[in-house]
């Protein structure tokens, strides 16, 4: 399967990037990772007129702890979140999501930056940042503006990101003490998406009661879901087995999900209440280390 | 048609060049313009890794990136592994092993076990089984795949390369 014809374009800067996303309207898009572009324009799903391709574009990579936030270039690749020392101590739920995703060539080049811009439900990020309470920075022709996670994903495979913005950084809060994080994710064979998966972060008190949680759903909507009512369920709890099967229920009760090749709605409710359970059990061991 | 680039790129380390669409895939690239039938095209949806190459030092689906992204790169394919006639470790393994049958998945096994070995040149069962996650063999099975890999380790450990 070729894809159909487009113009390539390799901007060396992003002001470049955004100047052609400017001049050719719509249909031009950005090639990022492209792992989840390239077989959508196989499939002619997707038909861009122009690829602006920032692979090129220096500064864009990187993995940084700074001003209270781990920052995430736009570019970096999924690969270098599973081999960075500071995500390996101190982002478990990023760890965890980052060794999920696809299989190792996929991850090579998939980047966190199109996982999020991509804004498909059915991908792993979008949850595991939901819960992280992420900010993103997109640049456009007037420069660099801050979106709140909660206010990125409008609707299936659309984002706040405006035509002419790149999405160049992730800024994730860093995690006090007492602080954990999981992803459960059940897939049918590695490297397919999600049936269902349920992101977790967590903080304690000093007594082990919640502090703050945050809950993401991943592929049970037409967008990633977060589970605020089970997040507000938790707080000031001890996590014994009655206060997380009450989040557990919530979260299911959150979820949107469809019946399709991977399963009836109902069965997938059922696996958003057991892999909730799972995952508040693994963060809360591991914020209690 | 959209205008042909000119693709230059160093591939089992030496210097090549060819014009193509910038919609051509590496896969088809490597394959066509440059000659090299080593890689393989299995399933042509990112699935099965027949196509694996290593590019720039990493392991990547040829058929899920275009020939222009690799302009200026350097490519490695299963060609690659041959020095002087003689097999590398990893090759001979497969052959001491029954490490493959019809022998279509085993350019990209054989791309991402190198990959692994250089990476870690003494992996467990575990870490050869995440190593190859994203190739499929659909006739050997994959408990003489992890031998090969396993004799490969152990001869390169022993000075063989
Ligand atoms: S042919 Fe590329 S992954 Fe199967
Ligand atoms: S040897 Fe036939 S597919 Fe692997």
């Amino acid at each position: 399967m070729i894809p159909p014809a487009f113009e390539y374009l390799r901007p060396k800067t992003v002001p470049e990037a955004v100047a052609l996303l400017q001049q050719h309207g719509d249909d031009a898009k950005i090639l990022s990772g492209g792992q989840s572009l390239i077989p959508m324009m196989k499939l002619r799903l997707a038909r861009p007129s122009h690829l602006i391709d920032i692979n090129r574009i220096s500064g864009l990579a990187y993995i940084k702890e700074d001003g209270g936030f781990l920052k995430i270039g736009g570019l970096t690749r999924e690969a270098e979140l599973e081999g960075s020392d500071v995500v390996r101590a101190k982002y478990p739920l990023l760890l965890d999501t980052a060794t999920v995703i696809a299989d190792p060539q996929v991850r090579n080049l998939a980047t966190v930056g199109g996982n999020l811009a991509h804004g498909d439900p059915a991908n792993d990020h979008p949850a595991t940042m939901l819960a992280l309470g992420v900010q993103i920075v997109a640049t456009g022709a007037k420069g660099a503006r801050v979106i709140a996670i909660d206010d990125f994903f409008v609707s299936l495979f659309t984002t706040s990101l405006q035509h002419d913005e790149i999405l160049t950084e992730i800024r994730i809060p860093s995690p006090p003490p007492r602080s954990g994080g999981a992803y459960v994710k059940l897939e049918r064979k590695v490297g397919d998406f999600a049936t269902a998966a349920v992101a977790v972060q967590l903080t304690l008190d000093d007594k082990g009661a919640v502090q703050k949680a945050g809950i993401g759903l991943t592929n049970v909507g037409a967008t990633p879901i977060r589970a605020k009512s089970a997040e507000d369920a938790l707080r000031g709890k001890k996590l014994d087995a009655a206060t997380i099967g009450q989040a557990a229920q919530l979260a299911a009760d959150a979820a949107q999900p469809g019946s399709d090749l991977r399963g009836p709605a109902e069965y997938k409710k059922g696996l958003i209440k057991e892999l909730t359970k799972r995952a508040l059990t693994r963060a809360a061991e591991r914020a209690g280390k | 048609m959209a205008k042909k680039e000119l693709i230059k790129l160093k591939i089992n380390g030496k210097e090549r060049e060819a014009a193509a669409e910038p919609r051509l895939l590496l896969v088809h690239f490597i394959r066509e313009a440059l000659g090299l039938t080593g890689t393989h095209v299995g399933c042509d949806t990112s699935n099965c890794g027949a196509c694996t190459v290593i590019m720039n030092g990493k392991t990547v689906k040829s058929c899920t990136v275009f020939a222009v992204q690799a302009d200026g790169a350097e490519v490695m394919t299963v060609e690659g592994l041959l020095q002087n006639g003689a097999l590398h470790p990893l090759q001979e393994g497969f052959k001491e092993e029954h490490g493959l049958q019809c022998g279509f998945c085993t350019p990209g096994m054989l791309m991402s076990t190198y990959a692994l070995l250089q990476k870690n040149p003494q992996p467990s069962e575990e870490q050869i089984r995440w190593g190859i996650s994203g190739n499929l063999c659909r006739c050997t099975g994959y408990q003489n795949i992890v031998k090969a890999v396993q004799f490969a380790s152990k001869k390169m450990a022993q000075g063989g390369k």
